[in-house]
């Protein structure tokens, strides 16, 4: 046991110089390598510690192969048979017993990270209770505790611990947030999925799907937004707010209440959720998950625009989704246009 | 007709090769076309819907229909000759293997042309892969397909454990036989106990969709996770079915060409066995992010770690064959060089894997799909690779041109590392994999182009490999006995390619690499342990193909019983099973007859064996 400690303790400067070539690799609010929170952290002090073995064992093969290829290479004059040797049993105990050695020096800290990945928050008075849902291709996000349901933006605040909840209405789908944690699945009711993560830095991080469920398996993204307690309980307030938005004008009001409101819930309907909740639509990150929300263009759109984009042929956007084309309920350019501003200026104040 | 009517194990080993390499062709497309849809972000070179049946068939095609046949060919090609026999057990068998393989693999690409592709991913999770998120006929062709097919690997697999067992010439003991040998043993016990698995998974799936079982279906009572594990008891094993006969080649490709005994040679069987054993043990480890709960996960975290330490005697044992040798750099053996390294890059990964807190970052991500290509292209394919090199002159007479040889390795593995290395990291940024394409602006773009270049490298490879077959045909069959020179084993000293029946007399084995054992003594031949004698051969017959020609006719009989046809006639023969029925009706009837009419078969007289 005191060798593999002497073992771990070698492979630390090592691990310590990957973490910071790793660190370069990939989007901050996206990349394994670069975690921003304690269940991504743990996961990736595993990878460093196990990548750092691995790379020792690459190099002692490495090297031996090539020295046997350079040193054993059979010259033109060369006609004497070499020696038949059987084996050797001190060698090879010696290549069982080091493969062991590092299999437990992995082993030990991996034990212990499953136990703490088990340990979850369902249970704690503090933690925030979110029910995941997932949907060919949308993510549903309920708070239990505060009777709020939203879609596709998983607001959060910064610290706290969140407890997850996580099944689907549908087929499988795998709940992902690689900064933040490592992924679980959703599986149909009966074997319903708990685990937490928090994110101490305020910030949107990117979330996907991560099991295949279907043509726009690799669109069905989300965002988390880690934002400060007060702009929490704020956030919660908005949503809660009892009153239903609609339209100004009279008409376009009565075609939303008609042919929107039938499967999306707006303010108090919290009720409906075959589709995504619209409240705040407005001020969300990204438009279906995938047309991302920027006025200043340099990685997306405008969300007027984005809503345009997507409610003028949602399937060309996400293929294979259940939204029913507004042009086939009979909505006009100038009516879906309309209804795409409203949703736009639709926001949490 | 002679092809189809034969029950020659060399003759199948050509028909096993010939068609698992075209439908290998056929993956080899699907993944061209899969990395040119992911060459550039927002790509829209081919749909979503395209795509993920591109992917679902790239995966079934290559691991059933593509390497499996090409490892079997090998193994028909070279067992009964490494083990000094006439033919393998069941010749008759043998046939009909090939041929459920064969009508299998067409009946499920035959999806592509008639109404949509299977489209839930090779493992086919449920419940996308039921009819409600799945309605076209694509999984049935993947369900029922495969069952055929997999018929044919599992004949196959009993027909090999049957004939090593009782098959070897005199003197070969266990511990006599060639490590190619000992790997088909292995690898064919692994089929014994894996197969079955899928076979009642891909019947309880079959159910489910055409007959409305509520296997998987949670409204029904049943458990999609159910699947999960019936299909990964299935397909970690799997895993060792492909790898294992591929190290077998290299263990006979190393010593080969470096002039020396396999070193280690008893740990090496010790640990083939301890791979087998410790591979039905891990399957869980697929499947570390369902929710299995700490206790399963840890469990099967360090048993899959323990993995490494046989594979990893493996691979010190192979290095330290070469040391001390005279290593010759031929095709074969370059192949096998390029082997180690790659396939040590794929192993160490999956230890990694195995640590579970770290596979919640990997699992479904593009680090597994690098992983598993360096295990099962970086491992399998380069070990098939050697073993067709090194044994094409045994198969066909004719050796393969050098100067390509080495062509096709170079391009091959520079390609191959340019298309999977990257995609570790790709994984790590967090790109999910099966995805048809990705969003701009995420650092995806530049390793996927590098990605796709590799494959494409690869794809030349593969050219060159198809011309070097190509110019070798028309080069007449002077293949000596032993080409490279060096051989160590019983297939070497006989002629290329063999007589059909192999040996005019059954050798004695005196020992560990038997004929170079008699070389070494100063002998040119073995020594026989029978007076020559009249041969006794099986009787060449169609009725394999017939009864492979039947469960066809069955499968698709079944798979659209339920289908609205324009043509009433057509409604009434498959709605009413008339169609299956008359399948099924081939089938045993060629099975009645096989049992009805007693074939004793022929005889190769002395005089016959004495005129050549």
């Amino acid at each position: 046991m005191m060798k593999t400690w002497q073992a771990g303790k070698r492979l630390l400067p090592m691990t310590a110089a990957l973490g910071l070539i790793l660190a370069g690799c990939g989007r901050e609010d996206l990349s394994v390598l670069r975690p921003q929170g304690p269940a991504a952290e743990s996961s990736f002090a595993l990878m460093k510690l196990s990548i750092s073995i691995m790379i020792v064992v690459l190099l002692v093969v490495f090297s031996i192969a090539a020295y046997v290829w350079i040193r054993f290479r059979r010259k033109p004059d060369q006609n004497e048979i070499p020696k038949q040797v059987e084996g050797s049993f001190k060698l090879e105990v010696l290549w069982t017993v080091i493969p062991l050695i590092l299999v437990v020096v992995l082993a030990v800290p991996t034990v212990k990270a499953v136990f703490a990945a088990g340990n979850d928050h369902s249970g704690d008075k503090d933690a925030i209770k979110v029910k995941v849902t997932g949907h060919q291709y949308w993510w549903e996000f309920e708070y239990t505790d505060y009777g709020v349901t939203t879609a596709q933006d998983l607001v959060i605040p910064a610290g706290k611990d969140i407890a997850f909840e996580l099944s689907t209405k549908d087929v499988l789908h795998s709940f992902w947030v690689p900064s933040l944690s490592g992924k679980m699945d959703t599986n149909p009711d009966g074997t319903v999925n708990r685990f937490s993560f928090s994110a101490p830095n305020e910030g949107v991080y990117r979330g996907k799907c991560a099991e295949l469920c279907g043509p726009s398996h690799g669109f069905m993204e989300f965002k988390v937004k880690s934002v400060s307690g007060a702009a929490f309980e704020e956030w919660i307030a908005s949503m809660k707010a009892p009153d239903s938005v609609l339209p100004d004008d009279p008409a376009l009001a009565e075609t939303f209440k008609s042919q929107c409101l039938t499967c999306h819930a707006t303010g108090s309907m919290q009720d409906l959720s075959q589709a995504p909740n619209l409240t705040g639509i407005g001020s969300r990150e990204s438009v279906a998950g995938i047309l991302l929300n920027d006025d200043t263009r340099v990685d997306g759109a405008p969300v007027e625009e984005n809503l345009k984009t997507w409610l003028h042929d949602p399937q060309s956007v996400k293929p294979g989704n259940k939204m029913p084309d507004p042009k086939d309920l009979g909505l006009s350019d100038e009516e879906i246009d309309g209804i795409a501003e409203f949703l736009a200026g639709y926001t949490l104040d | 007709m002679d092809w189809i009517t034969t029950v020659d194990h060399k003759k199948i080993a050509i028909l096993y090769l010939w068609a698992g390499g075209i439908f290998f062709g056929i993956g080899g497309l699907e993944a061209i076309l899969i990395r040119i849809q992911l060459i550039k972000p927002m790509n829209t070179f081919l749909d979503a819907q395209t795509f993920n049946e591109l992917i679902t068939m790239h995966g079934t095609t290559m691991i059933f229909l593509g390497v499996m046949p090409v490892i079997f060919a090998l193994m028909n090609a070279v067992i009964p000759l490494q083990i000094g026999a006439r033919d393998v057990a069941f010749p008759f068998l043998n046939a009909l293997g090939f041929w459920t393989f064969l009508f299998g693999g067409i009946l499920l690409n035959l999806s592509w042309v008639m109404g949509g592709a299977p489209d839930a991913g090779w493992t086919s999770y449920t419940p996308l892969s039921s009819t409600g998120y799945s309605p076209t006929h694509g999984v049935d062709f993947y369900t029922i397909g495969l069952q055929i097919a997999g018929l044919g690997t599992l004949i196959g697999g009993i027909n090999f454990l049957a004939t090593i067992i009782t098959m070897r010439a005199p003197g070969m003991s266990f511990m006599r036989m060639p490590m190619f040998a000992w790997t088909t043993f292995i690898t064919s016990a692994i089929i014994l106990f894996a197969f079955p698995a899928i076979t009642v998974g891909l019947v309880l799936l079959t159910f489910d969709r055409i007959l409305d079982a509520n296997f998987f279906n949670v409204a029904g009572g049943g458990n999609p996770v159910l699947w999960q594990h019936i299909f990964w008891i299935f397909g970690h094993p799997e895993v060792y079915i492909l790898i294992l006969p591929a190290f077998g080649v290299i263990s006979e490709v190393i010593p080969t060409f470096s002039r020396k005994r396999l070193f280690g040679y008893s740990s090496m069987v010790f640990a083939t066995i301890l791979i087998a054993f410790l591979g039905f043990m891990v399957w869980a480890h697929h499947m570390f992010t369902t929710g299995l709960g700490p206790v399963a996960n840890a469990l099967f975290s360090v048993s899959t770690m323990l993995i490494a330490v046989p594979t990893g005697i493996k691979i010190f044992n192979w290095l330290f064959t070469m040391w001390g040798g005279q290593v010759r750099f031929t095709t074969p053996n370059l192949f096998a060089a390029g082997f180690i390294p790659t396939f040590t890059m794929g192993g160490v990964t999956g230890v990694m894997l195995a640590s579970a807190p770290a596979d919640f970052q990997f699992h479904d991500t593009y680090f597994v799909v690098a992983h598993f290509h360096y295990v099962i292209v970086g491992g399998l394919v380069l070990g098939l690779f050697a073993g067709l090199h090194y044994w094409w002159p045994k198969m066909f007479g004719r050796m393969l041109s050098e100067k390509l040889g080495k062509w096709t390795f170079w391009t091959f593995i520079i390609g191959f590392h340019l298309t999977f290395f990257v995609q570790h990291f790709l994984g790590l940024m967090g790109m999910q994999r099966r995805v048809f394409t990705y969003l701009p602006n995420q650092q995806f773009d530049l390793l996927n182009l590098v990605s796709t270049i590799g494959a494409m490298l690869m794809g030349v490879g593969m050219m060159i490999f198809l011309t070097n077959i190509f110019l070798t045909s028309r080069r007449p069959a002077d293949a000596a006995d032993d080409p490279w020179e060096d051989g160590r084993t019983l297939e070497w000293t006989i002629p290329s390619p063999p007589p059909e029946y192999n040996f005019k007399q059954t050798p004695l084995v005196r020992g560990l690499d038997a004929f170079w054992k008699e070389k070494m003594a100063g002998h040119k031949a073995m020594t026989p342990s029978e007076p020559v004698g009249s041969i006794h051969m099986p009787s060449a017959t169609i009725l394999p193909f017939l009864m492979s020609v039947g469960i066809f006719i069955a499968g698709l009989g079944f798979m659209f019983s339920r289908d609205e046809f324009s043509s009433s006639v057509m409604s009434f023969l498959f709605n009413n099973y008339i169609v299956t029925a008359l399948g099924l009706l081939i089938t045993f009837g060629s099975m009645l007859m096989r049992s009805l009419f007693d074939d004793p078969g022929w005889h190769i007289e002395p005089e016959e064996l004495e005129g050549r």
